[in-house]
């Protein structure tokens, strides 16, 4: 959808932006905010592919780990500068999704998911084990990004990087999805059949949007990596994994908006529920089950959904604009 | 002479872990056959077969009361996840049903840290006293009881399967539900017995591993995950198939660790499963789909 | 002899044990309309199926414009210029009914990946031609007015129009319509029958799979006859209607030419 005029998502979203830098000082809330930045990017990789292609990753963190840990890897054992080490991260994440994604999507059905899973697990495992990741107690001494010589060493500062490229990358995305490679997405997922029939290679698409989403995983990774100068092996776990698609399915599935909706919403309450942390796989294994039972196209849009619904009985039937 | 003891002591802890995996392999299988979903919640019934049975333990010390105990309550667990969670989705694209499934897994586990927090806790053998010696091998004797009840419970399903009506019933459904339907089988009863099976299974498979490996909150998810490589190795919806997948992944695992390296044995079943998945997905004994 | 825009060479298939398809032979001419009819499990989609893509036939040759095509993906038929619609409507029930036209000039269009995030230009200037060549389709199925309509709430009647217009869109020269009338009334498919013979006046070859006789004895100038897997007959529709093994099998000795 394309807005016209000066209240659109867009300048609300720049507004919001701005008004949140302004409003927070502590630097605890600051480093908060930038992790749900960080996450949306995140999940809108995942929305991605989950929302609009149909396929599903149960090993989203492996690509989340690759780019931190070829950031923290490389900027501290090598030196090398980090905008560079972050570029590395991009490229491993981006082979190792292309090398999975082909043979798993070529096959039909769920394959995608499990061959995910293992990977995911098997990241996690080298990540834990090897001597050269920094093992369980993880890699520290990881250096800031820096902007033509000014370094982004608080959170501050780091907000404005962060959310100006979750901002650009928001804006790619939505272009993406109206265009004619977002269209052929959206059909890919309600009916393959009839996209092939009309000319579109589903599976080179489906390729295309699993690396896609895996780039951005890497992204936010380093991003990540850079912002908390520390990254340990517990991160990157099959845990986080399912939090992430937990927040795909409680922001909506293909919604952009919605991803950063979910990210906020799953990343803020364990912060705010202290209570919470014990129950916290509870509840996640909860809402996914109850989302996916009652609204299945997520939370967000399910609820969109049924208000539309509503609107179509009190307008008697007729159905109003799409 | 040492060499060849170390051998035989990873083929037998091999063999012992790969019949419990054959056996939560089996409980995907049951699923898959009757409904075409993987059930991620799988190794979740493993974890709770277990330490329900230490609880039921702790109340009554009799093992056959532990186990069957055990093995019903979390029966019942799965006869209500399918009644509950998936009954009322059925019609949904299968990846929501996964999702469903997994989430219900997650849900599981914290419930479990929950009530039983995060302890290890143990079960004592089957049957006492001293290790055996099979060729200065130690050969515990729960080692044979989990490869036996493993082999009896094999053969006791595929009995149930091809002689039994509710059996071939079941078969029936998992071959073609629209024809199965038509013949008057209730489809929906032979999926909800499918779920509690399954859940029967895994169950087994937790206590006859809890004297071994103890039993903790967090110990379903890999279980769980390493059943379903085993299942996908041997090709999904074989019972054959789960058996030899089982066995070769917990062998396979056994002498990586003791050969190679300890701290990348997890990596193993994984990497089995990648290397099935994108080698030959239907798996050993699978047909060609 | 002017050529075939489709032949079928000996083409054969079979689903496990059961043979689906035996040995069919047939052509069909540029800018016809051709019919194949027969009971149900005579093979009728299942040869829809191999032409467009989405099955590989175990025996025999399908040449479009004297290429061999079987056994290419789906996607690869289509670039070449075979539409096809589908028995049971495959619609994209979750986007509007223009937008679901809209994926019908996909093989006719290029802008990619980063054109479509980066909204170049030229990807821009492609966006307006493609909405305008969607807009003439629904004008010309008659469903302009309710182009911002979500497709899945479109009575059946019109989800298969909308079906056609988005096979339009692609510019086809080869129409592959499978059972078309199926669930539409009588005025509904009087006007099925007005369209596809525009549609043949225009230039267009449709191949169709048909179980309304009336309507099939309307449009086609051939028919094909299955029978289990088999032609049976092939022919004008008044020979097809005298053939008697045609009448014995398929159309009932009540039949009323």
């Amino acid at each position: 959808m394309r807005f016209r005029g000066l209240v659109n998502p867009w300048t609300l979203f720049a507004l919001g932006v701005v008004l949140v830098r302004l409003l927070l000082r502590n630097d605890y809330h600051l480093t908060l905010i930038n992790i749900i930045g960080i996450h949306t990017l995140l999940v809108v990789g995942l929305n991605l592919l989950m929302g609009y292609a149909g396929q599903i990753s149960l090993g989203h963190a492996a690509f989340f780990g690759l780019g931190a840990y070829t950031s923290g890897i490389f900027t501290v054992s090598y030196g090398l500068n980090p905008w560079l080490a972050l570029l590395l991260g991009l490229v491993v994440a981006g082979v190792a999704a292309f090398l999975i994604g082909i043979p798993a999507l070529k096959l039909r059905g769920y394959y995608l998911a499990m061959a995910t899973l293992g990977f995911g697990i098997i990241v996690y495992i080298i990540l834990n084990q090897a001597t050269w990741t920094g093992g369980p107690s993880g890699l520290s001494g990881i250096p800031s990004l820096s902007c033509w010589g000014f370094p982004l060493n608080t959170p501050g500062r780091l907000y404005f990087l962060i959310w100006l490229l979750l901002g650009v990358i928001l804006l790619l995305s939505a272009n993406l999805v109206d265009s004619r490679v977002g269209r052929a997405l959206r059909a890919l997922h309600e009916s393959e059949l009839a996209a092939q029939s009309l000319g579109v290679d589903t599976s080179r698409l489906k390729l295309l949007i699993f690396v896609w989403s895996a780039l951005y995983a890497a992204l936010a990774g380093s991003l990540y990596a850079h912002t908390l100068n520390f990254i340990a092996p517990s991160s990157f776990n099959f845990m986080f994994s399912i939090k992430l698609v937990t927040m795909v399915v409680v922001g909506g599935m293909a919604s952009i908006w919605g991803s950063l909706l979910g990210a906020a919403t799953l990343t803020i309450l364990p912060e705010l529920l202290a209570v919470f942390h014990d129950y916290e796989i509870i509840v996640f294994g909860g809402i996914l089950m109850v989302v996916m039972i009652f609204l299945p196209r997520g939370l967000v849009r399910g609820l969109l959904d049924l208000w539309e619904y509503r609107r179509y009985k009190r307008l008697g039937g007729t159905f109003p604009v799409a | 002479m040492d060499y060849t003891t170390s051998l035989l002591q990873y083929l037998i802890s091999g063999l012992t872990n790969g019949a419990i995996y054959a056996l939560i392999a089996l409980g995907f299988g049951i699923i898959y056959n009757a409904t075409t979903i993987i059930n991620f919640a799988q190794g979740e019934m493993v974890m709770l077969g277990a330490l329900g049975a230490v609880t039921l333990y702790q109340i009554y010390p009799s093992l056959p009361v532990a186990f069957f105990g055990g093995v019903m309550v979390v029966t019942l667990v799965g006869l209500a996840l399918e009644r509950l969670a998936l009954r009322p989705v059925r019609d949904q694209s299968p990846l929501v049903l996964i999702i469903i499934t997994v989430g219900a897994a997650v849900f599981l586990q914290g419930v479990a840290m929950v009530i039983w927090g995060k302890e290890a806790y143990t079960l004592p053998p089957f049957s006492g006293g001293a290790p055996l010696r099979l060729f200065s091998a130690t050969l515990l004797p729960q080692n044979l009881w989990v490869m036996g009840l493993v082999g009896l419970l094999v053969v006791l399903l595929e009995a149930f399967f091809r002689l039994t009506l509710v059996g071939k019933a079941m078969r029936a459904c998992a071959y073609n539900p629209r024809a199965a339907q038509l013949v008057g089988i209730p489809v929906t009863r032979m999926v909800l017995i499918s779920f509690g099976l399954a859940a029967a299974l895994g169950a087994a498979a937790g206590i006859l591993v809890a004297p071994l490996t103890l039993g903790v909150y967090d110990m379903g998810a890999m279980l769980g995950l390493k059943g379903f490589s085993a299942a996908i190795l041997g090709g999904l919806g074989s019972s054959l198939g789960g058996v030899l997948g089982g066995l070769v992944i917990g062998v396979a695992e056994s002498l990586a660790s003791g050969l190679v390296s300890s701290g990348y044995r997890d990596v193993v079943a994984f990497l089995i499963l990648l290397l099935v998945l994108f080698l030959r997905p239907q798996g050993i004994l699978g047909g060609a789909r | 002899m002017p050529e075939l825009l489709l032949a079928l060479n000996r083409v054969s298939f079979a689903f496990g044990g059961l043979m689906a398809l035996h040995e069919v032979s047939f052509g069909v001419l540029p800018g016809t309309v051709k019919a194949v009819i027969g009971p149900n499990g005579a093979g009728k989609t299942t040869l829809f199926n191999l032409i467009s893509g989405f099955l590989i036939p175990h025996a025999g040759r399908i040449l479009y414009r004297g290429e061999d095509i079987q056994g290419q993906p789906p996607h690869a038929v289509a670039a070449r210029g075979i539409a096809r619609t589908f028995q049971l409507v495959q619609l994209f029930d979750h986007m509007s009914v223009l937008e679901n036209v809209m994926v019908g000039r996909h093989r006719l269009t290029q802008a990619g990946f980063f054109g479509g995030m980066l909204r170049l230009p030229a990807m821009r200037r492609e966006e307006a031609a493609i909405r305008e060549a969607a807009w003439q389709a629904l004008e010309f199925v008659g469903l302009a007015d309710r182009a911002h309509q979500l497709a899945g709430v479109l009575p059946l009647g019109l989800k298969r129009l909308l079906e056609i217009a988005r096979a339009l869109a692609s510019e086809p020269q080869l129409l592959l319509l499978d059972e078309p009338a199926s669930g539409l009334d009588q005025v509904e498919t009087e006007r099925l029958g007005e369209m596809i013979l525009t549609l043949r006046d225009r230039g267009l070859t449709i191949l169709l799979v048909e179980h309304d006789m009336s309507l099939t004895m309307e449009v086609a100038e051939e028919i094909v006859v299955l029978n289990y897997g088999r032609l049976l007959a092939e022919g004008p529709p008044r020979a097809i209607q005298k053939h008697p093994e045609v009448i014995a099998a398929y159309l009932g000795s009540d039949w009323q030419g």
